[in-house]
């Protein structure tokens, strides 16, 4: 075990308690995004970008990074004290998620000096935002099938070809790309490359996607002959879907090294429990309806699953038997949860389930049509809920490839 | 509405699951546990000892009673282990009695009985009757004032290993209100003991008929404190109900696993496709919840209200996951699964023993509605 002076660790937490205390804002007078893919208005995105410029600043961001590039350089015990205060005085998400979960840890743990310099203090800071070229419009679930094209001249590659789901797309000034240099390779995994691309140079433009809530979020982003510096080549040329693959495992939650913080708020059990006592079935309050009880307690049963299975990843000798299985099931286990109990808390609203978000008769503004409808972000987007099972099957079960 | 529960782990928890498992895998492999299902006593007394001598009776009994002095907690891993490798014994029976005693007994009971129990003899338990009830409050099963003693009718069901059982404690009605008492061999007539035909044919079962049984009044145990120790009992079955189930659970999963990847049909194995493959996720998904609901109950077990949630969340979880487990073991196993030599039947006649003797979903749940929704 590492040797975390628990005095200081209990005074870190303690500050970082009544830091969160004093300066979380609890309703700005618009509504803030519960996910970081919900990032819809500008009024939004700056609201985000400078608080997650506060925390960090604070030394409640990336506490656990080298302080060369802008972390605390503490354990990564206070980082959770850090992140454990932000939850518990429900502060809203880090915006920069692509950069603090992925990227960052990614360059932490494979990238050159030159790039650790350059990006991390950018990423903790949210003056840098990054976002993530990997989906293609005929290339989801099948990834390793991208055909945007980079062509090696001199010391730049031009790019071309679209990328889409691009979170953020239109505040991003870097993405991680991942395209194709060779298009010969007799295995298509072969050849793919990764890059660290910017995006604000000639030849790339976002066109922001409606949602299915109305909102808006993603980009879809075209790349024109767009021209990118070649030391943003991650490694080699034929090694995009190693990495691409590795960035996969941060975004899972298999390999550690986030800068911290949540980037998407919890879904509480309780908040629809609160929601069941406030609207009526046959004139009573809907809680007291036996078939509804009894789906609320499975509810409440499934969220402590989810929150007891994420403790148990701290036991070691409770994951003995299949180490990756819990890690691999969790973005399955948790966003379908999403998707399932605000499908509920919209059925719960009765007939006015009918209204949607904008119509004052809506029940707390719409608020579960919105959430349920985002929910399917987190069910599809980083790996459909269908490709998560065959990844648990195959790497944490041990089946064969269909 | 009551707080949730965390989770938490011991050193003496990760000990003795390690030892547990170990020692479970090398006596108990499953040719072991076939060759069990025809014998009289169901359990081998020779591996029965060796769990008496390595002290694991005594792991819930305070030290001034003979135990070691922890808790159930610790108790949770080596039932686990048990329910691992299908391993029969009256380990949790005995187990449990030791808990009805130290709730319930008198201090003279307690003495003469635990440092028994610790040091391995067997005890068990008869709370069921008739009807179907898991509300064990109100027996059926009288004891009436005779002499300077009761005289006990009725009929008690499902008293697990009570073929061996030094010791039996009986729910009865006594004057209007429940009430436990201490039975002991030879206390019962010739024939008052019938060995029932059980779902779980690893376990031994059996009737007790009580009628004209009479012992002295020393033999009850305090009457204002009967109920609370049913309600305590039951919610003790429970915690390692759902701990044996967790154990058996990935068991099973393994096992069907196994079989996924070395049946092939159309050229593959079957494991392949997308239809057994993803269902098998979801099971193996509930397992890992249900045990992660397990060590949280075991964790907060001794808290007051906290404990009797997480304990039935665990059971539910517990029940859910490896019932379902079980059904779709079957089915996946195709025509091998229908048949008596395939384990998945073993599992799933496990699943509905543990649902049917301390209560399904259904029960919890509606328990759990009442603690969490008021």
């Amino acid at each position: 075990m590492s040797a975390v002076d628990q005095k200081e660790l209990a005074e870190f937490s303690a500050a970082a308690e009544a830091w969160f205390a004093e300066n979380t804002v609890k309703d700005p007078g618009f509504r803030l995004p519960l996910t970081f893919m919900e990032v819809g208005t500008d009024q939004q995105f700056e609201f985000l970008r400078d608080w997650q410029n506060k925390v960090w600043e604070a030394g409640y961001l990336g506490a656990a990074w080298p302080k060369a590039y802008g972390g605390g350089g503490l354990d990564p015990e206070f980082q959770k004290a850090a992140t454990a205060a932000m939850r518990k005085h429900d502060a809203p998400i880090m915006l920069n998620a692509i950069g603090l979960n992925w990227t960052g840890p990614m360059l932490l743990d494979i990238g050159t000096e030159e790039q650790k310099s350059q990006y991390l203090k950018g990423i903790l800071s949210a003056e840098d935002i990054w976002c993530q070229g990997f989906s293609e419009p005929e290339n989801g679930s099948d990834l390793g099938n991208a055909q945007t094209r980079a062509v090696r001249d001199g010391d730049e590659y031009v790019i071309t070809g679209s990328k889409i789901w691009t979170t953020q797309g239109n505040y991003a000034k870097y993405m991680i790309l991942l395209a194709r240099t060779n298009p010969d390779a007799p295995r298509k995994y072969d050849g793919l490359s990764f890059f660290l691309a910017p995006m604000r140079v000639p030849g790339v433009e976002t066109m922001p996607i409606r949602k299915l809530t109305g909102e808006y979020g993603f980009t879809q982003t075209f790349f024109d002959g767009a021209r990118i510096p070649a030391k943003g080549l991650m490694g080699q040329e034929g090694q995009g879907w190693t990495f691409a693959m590795q960035l996969l495992e941060y975004e899972r939650g298999v390999r550690g090294g986030q800068a911290g913080g949540y980037i998407i708020t919890e879904q509480n059990a309780f908040d629809v429990v609160d929601l069941a006592r406030r609207v009526k079935r046959g004139g009573r309050p809907a809680i007291e309806d036996p078939v509804l009880k009894d789906k609320l307690v499975d509810f409440i049963i499934e969220i402590q699953s989810n929150a007891l299975c994420r403790q148990r990843l701290a036991v070691p000798p409770l994951n003995q038997e299949k180490p990756f299985g819990i890690p691999l099931a969790s973005k399955l286990m948790t966003t379908e949860f999403a998707r399932r109990i605000n499908e509920f808390a919209v059925s719960l609203t009765g007939v006015d389930g009918g209204y949607y978000v904008g119509d004052p008769n809506a029940v707390d503004d719409g608020l579960w049509t919105r959430a349920y409808l985002n929910a399917f972000s987190a069910t599809i987007g980083g790996g459909t809920s269908q490709i998560q099972r065959n990844i648990v099957a195959e790497h944490a079960l041990g089946l064969p490839k269909g | 509405m009551e707080k949730l529960g965390e989770l938490g782990f011991s050193e003496e928890q990760g000990d003795l699951l390690e030892v547990a498992m170990n020692f479970c895998r090398g006596r108990s492999p499953i040719e072991t546990v076939r060759g069990l299902l025809t014998d009289e006593r169901g359990y081998d007394p020779a591996v029965w000892k060796e769990i008496g001598e390595m002290g694991w009776l005594s792991i819930a009994i305070p030290e001034s009673y003979g135990g070691v002095g922890l808790s159930l907690a610790e108790v949770v891993p080596v039932a686990e282990a048990m329910g691992r490798y299908l391993l029969n014994s009256p380990f949790v029976s005995t187990t449990l009695t030791a808990q009805a005693l130290l709730n319930g007994a008198t201090e003279d009971q307690k003495q003469a009985w635990l440092p028994r129990l610790a040091a391995g003899e067997a005890a068990t338990l008869a709370v069921l009757e008739a009807g179907g009830d898991w509300d064990l409050g109100a027996p059926a099963c009288q004891a009436a004032p005779a002499g300077d003693g009761v005289v006990l009718s009725g009929q008690k069901r499902f008293v697990a290993d009570a073929s061996d059982a030094a010791l039996i404690i009986v729910s009865v009605t006594h004057e209007g209100g429940p009430a436990l008492l201490l039975l002991e061999p030879g206390d019962w007539p010739e024939g008052a003991l019938r060995r029932e035909t059980v779902v779980d044919e690893t376990r031994r079962s059996y009737e007790l008929t009580l009628d004209g049984i009479t012992v002295p009044a020393a033999r009850l145990m305090p009457d204002g404190q009967a109920a609370a120790t049913l309600a305590h009992v039951q919610l003790c079955t429970n915690l390692l109900s759902a701990a044996d189930m967790a154990g058996a659970n990935l068991a099973l999963i393994d096992y069907t696993l196994d079989y996924l990847r070395t049946r092939t049909q159309f050229g593959k194995p079957i494991g392949a496709y997308q239809a057994l493959k993803h269902p098998m996720v979801d099971a193996y998904v509930l397992y890992e919840q249900a045990r992660s609901h397990v060590y949280s109950a075991a964790h907060c077990f001794d808290r007051q209200g906290e404990g009797e949630v997480a304990t039935r969340m665990a059971k539910v979880s517990a029940l859910e996951a490896y019932s379902r487990a079980g059904d779709r073991s079957i089915q996946f196993h195709g025509g091998f699964g229908f048949t008596y030599d395939c384990d998945a039947q073993l599992h799933r006649r496990r699943a509905i023993w543990h649902g049917a003797q301390s209560g399904d979903e259904a029960h919890h749940k509606r328990v759990l509605a009442e603690l969490l929704l008021g």
